[in-house]
């Protein structure tokens, strides 16, 4: 209480300084320690475990002489932690080697499907957490009612139902039976020649140049398994909403916001939902991560060129270095998407915003 | 003194699994403007008699009385939009525990402007001011800086202030406290009370002080109610405490050690079960 | 038991309830058997979750005696006669699949594919978690930043993706997609059994036990570990859903079970070419999926309501 106010504050600033120079550390550490051990794993998955990962590039009927070249070439002769050190290089300088398959760099491929995938699992998240939130604030407000029930079960039901599954029935329901949506695929074929992507997002593509035919083959295309992904997001994102509600629907604040007078509404909305979407956050981001990873099953069933497809195509080849690639970016997305998460969920609470 | 708040044979129950939990059994007094205490251990229904006038009640707990009017309004019968309107403009409350009681995602100013914004429409410069100025009544200094805080960046006593401050901001005429100092360290208790004592005799409002603590309700009170299992046992003057004749008013005066006689060991409540029934 | 019984009946005669609720138990085992009883009462009072109890003890039996109930062959059809029969016809209740089986046959025999996936990641990763939550609790330090850090490096990567990874490596086939699945699965695990132990490090039981010159070995294996147990089995079978789901993704990917084994997952896959027109080849095992991890689903909620009441609300 002695010490004068403009000193305490300044004291203040500089230890808040401090801990955001602290926490700043703290983040890249999290960072470098997580992407070295994404690296670590792959490489443990594509060098120790076959038996000859030459043989496992090349496949098992290559001459003599091609192997022990290529064995020199990829480094297989040198000590294991040179490779290491040579494959987390060329990862972070996004050389992920030669895909068999398509005969290019694993990284230009990855670069070709990755929009389609983004895509997808974007559009999917919106529509989960746009039917999502309000299904899960809904079964919170009037819990045990019917709509709770409801909601429960649609949650239940997508926690329980193989994705591929419901996709090949929603396939032979919407497309084959009612046709209302586009065969599978991304684009028709009238229009593959004649749209030029620029971002690789059709539907913003589509949507900026104008091109509304496309648009709306492109919409026609990507609905259903968008919807279907979207489904799954909703069922998780629907189910904690609803507990982080309740939670927030018992506080004291909230028996407080009802003695100032305020409307339900106003109270459901703009004080109960205003917290949960603290923790809220971190599930949509959990949830879109996890659809990026639903869409490697999603994609073979809908034929969607993304890179799931592209992955499960590599697997089915035995073409290690694609599938190593494509299982490093979706990592490095996890990743980046769990640092964004954490962020935004600093900025949204002022609790831990202060400190 | 005109009467404001008529409450008559109060019942609130609460429906479980293993049968109707009576929390409030047939409660009964009337406010003036004036202060009244209510003075119970938890669990004996003074805080769900609080609640009860405010229209806080639990949706899943039934509730019953005779009369309950605040003004000429029968409060049982009103229109929950009615009700809605009557609380945080005319009926106010203050709980117990500013930690939990004020949102902790809403900055302090916003939520004080949220309560008077809901009752007067007046403009957002307006509500600014008028917010900044009754935080000064609550005697915090620099009120401005602290409208702009959120709940966690200020202690426990600024927080329960702040929380007043919300709550009379409207200008109601009868305030529940329910416990309002109870969590607060026992060096600004005072402090509190005293900016609330100003605050109600300032305004002239009604005031319903909730408490277990019966020595603080007698000297801030004109009346006190003891409550025990959902009845009150006894009504008198705060002044006439001495007097108590129910033995657990007694019970309660006795358990207060006083400086300068050993009292070893203190006495402890000799519960009667007739008390309950 | 019977001797407890007896001790406890001579001053007073009990029923069978009343032993179980007693508030002072004379023995452990009482002690012991009303706690379950009372869990028992809370799990039951949930209908869903007996459900999905039913629904697993199903699934256990129809794997035990799946060779007396499959009225067909899983692996040998009738290729001349029965290709892609649709339901009821000619004795095959759920149709044939392409090669004339029975798909209910294959249905049946599949259980078990199911059945030894689930237990077998669950014997894999849960003491794998159990072990490294409990050491990196109770050893603190450095220890605990290590572990937990390779802990947090594994739960941020893809399970899925990383698992199809592993199977690419190893080759296809169950065994594989086990060692997979749970290589990937244990993570969580660990975070709950450390939470636990954290829970337990400090507590007195636990300094006496020290006190009296037990090693950290015995302590974190005796003392420590048991402790994290039930939470751990609640998650477990939270998990279990989710294990099926990705073995039968593994399955339909042609990395799980190979042919001709009545996986669930590979016989969806089989079934996909004929979609528009054979409906039932690729729709039975999918119903058969979901209604098992569903049953999954209901018991591990259940069982969560039941050991935690403070999650379960009223």
């Amino acid at each position: 209480m002695t010490i004068p106010e403009t000193t305490q504050l300044a004291g203040r600033k500089r230890a808040r300084a401090n801990n955001w120079a602290k926490s700043v550390l703290r983040f890249l550490v999290i960072i470098i320690t997580t992407y070295l051990g994404l690296l670590a794993v792959t490489f443990f998955i594509g060098r120790v475990i076959p038996i000859d990962p030459v043989l496992a590039v090349l496949g098992d009927r290559a001459p003599a002489h091609v192997v022990e070249r290529t064995r020199e070439l990829m480094g297989f002769n040198k000590p294991l932690y040179i490779q290491f050190f040579i494959y987390v290089r060329d990862a972070l300088t996004g050389n992920f080697g030669t895909s068999v398959l398509t005969t290019n760099p694993v990284m230009t491929d990855i670069r070709r499907v990755f929009p389609a995938t983004l895509e997808l699992a974007t559009f999917g998240t919106i529509i989960g957490s746009l039917f999502g939130v309000p299904l899960g604030v809904l079964a919170a407000v009037k819990r045990g009612s019917i709509a709770d029930q409801i909601v429960r079960v649609v949650g239940l039901v997508g926690y329980s139902v193989p994705i591929f599954w419901l996709a090949l029935l929603s396939l032979l329901l919407f497309y084959a039976k009612l046709r209302w949506v586009a065969y599978p695929g991304r684009i028709d074929i009238v229009y593959e020649y004649s749209f030029t992507p620029v971002t690789g997002l059709y539907l913003l593509d589509s949507f900026w140049q104008g091109q509304w035919d496309v648009f709306r083959d492109v919409f026609r295309h990507i609905i259903l398994p968008a919807g279907l992904l979207g489904y799954f997001s909703l069922a998780y994102i629907s189910r904690m909403t609803r507990s982080f509600m309740l939670n927030e629907l018992g506080q004291e604040y909230i028996v407080a916001a009802r003695a100032k007078g305020l409307s339900e509404t106003r109270i459901i909305w703009g004080h109960a939902l205003r917290n949960a979407a603290v923790p809220l956050v971190t599930v949509i981001a959990l949830s879109y991560a996890g659809l990026l990873e639903g869409s490697v099953l999603a994609e073979t069933v809908f034929a969607w060129p993304g890179l799931g497809l592209y992955i499960t195509n590599s697997l089915q080849n035995a073409d290690m270095n694609a599938v190593l690639g494509g299982t490093i970016v979706i990592g490095s997305v996890f990743i980046a998407i769990n640092i964004l998460s954490d962020l935004l969920y600093r900025t949204l609470d002022p609790r831990t915003r202060a400190r | 003194m005109s009467t404001m708040l008529t409450v008559d044979d109060l019942r609130v129950s609460f429906p479980t699994r293993t049968g109707l939990i009576e929390a409030v059994r047939g409660v009964s007094f009337t406010l003036g403007r004036e202060r009244l205490g209510i003075v119970g251990e938890s669990g004996s229904g003074k805080s769900q008699t609080g609640r009860a006038i405010m229209g806080l009640t639990p949706a899943h707990a039934k509730i019953s009385a005779n009369k309950l009017n605040f003004d000429g309004i029968d409060l049982l019968t009103a229109p929950a939009k009615t009700r809605r309107a009557l609380r945080g403009s005319r009926i106010a409350m203050i709980l117990q525990d500013p930690k939990y009681s004020l949102n902790p995602v809403m900055s302090i100013g916003r939520q004080i402007v949220e309560t008077l914004r809901t009752h007067e429409s007046v403009s957002k410069r307006e509500a600014r001011d008028r917010a900044i100025a009754m935080l000064e009544a609550v005697q915090i200094r620099d009120a401005a800086r602290v409208f702009d805080l959120h709940p966690h960046e200020v202690s426990g006593g600024m927080g329960q202030r702040a929380m007043i401050a919300m709550m009379l901001i409207a200008g109601p005429e009868l305030l529940v406290a329910d416990e309002p100092t109870s969590a607060l360290d026992v060096t600004v208790q005072l402090e509190v009370l005293g900016i609330l004592d100003k605050l109600v005799s300032e305004r002239g409002m009604g005031l319903i002080f909730i408490s277990h603590d019966l020595r603080l309700v007698s000297s801030f009170c004109d009346r006190v109610i003891v409550m025990y299992a959902g009845k009150i046992v006894e009504e008198l003057a705060a002044s006439d405490l001495g007097n108590a004749k129910h033995p657990y008013t007694q019970g309660l005066l006795n358990c207060m050690p006083t400086l300068g006689t050993n009292r070893h060991p203190l006495p402890v409540l000799d519960r009667q079960p007739e008390w309950a029934l | 038991m019977n001797e407890i019984r007896q001790a406890t009946s001579q001053s007073a005669p009990m029923t069978h309830r009343q032993w179980l609720m007693s508030d002072r138990p004379q023995s452990r085992l009482q002690a012991r058997l009303g706690r379950a009883y009372m869990t028992w009462q809370r799990f039951s009072a949930n209908r869903l979750a007996v459900a999905g109890l039913c629904i697993i003890l199903l699934l256990i039996l129809i794997a035990i005696f799946a060779d007396v109930l499959a009225p067909h062959s899983p692996v040998i059809g009738n290729l001349g006669g029965a290709r892609l029969l649709p339901p009821g016809s000619g004795g095959y209740l759920l149709g044939t699949d392409d090669q004339g089986r029975d798909i209910l046959s294959r249905l049946l025999h599949g259980s078990r594919l199911t059945l030894l996936v689930i237990v077998l990641v669950a014997i894999i990763a849960a003491p794998i978690g159990l072990l490294v939550g409990a050491i990196s609790g109770y050893a603190g330090g450095w220890v605990d930043a290590v572990l937990m850090r390779m802990t947090d490096i594994f739960l941020a990567f893809p399970k899925l993706v990383l698992a199809l990874a592993f199977v690419a490596a190893m080759g296809p086939g169950i065994e594989n997609a086990i060692l997979a699945i749970a290589i990937t699965s244990w993570p969580p695990y660990a975070r709950i059994a450390r939470a636990e132990t954290l829970s337990v490090r400090n507590s007195d039981y636990i300094a006496a036990v020290r006190l009296m010159g037990a090693s950290p070995f015995r302590i974190v294996l005796r003392h420590v570990m048991p402790m994290c147990v039930s939470s751990l089995i609640v998650r477990v079978t939270l998990d279990m859903a989710g294990i099926i789901l990705t073995a039968a993704g593994l399955g339909f990917l042609g990395l799980g079970a190979q042919p001709p084994l009545p996986e669930w997952g590979a016989m969806i896959a089989s079934g996909r070419r004929f979609i528009l027109d054979q409906w039932w080849v690729a729709t039975m095992p999918g119903i058969a999926i979901l209604i098992v991890s569903l049953g999954f689903n209901l018991l591990g909620d259940g069982l969560r309501d039941a050991l935690d009441p403070r999650e379960s609300g009223q």
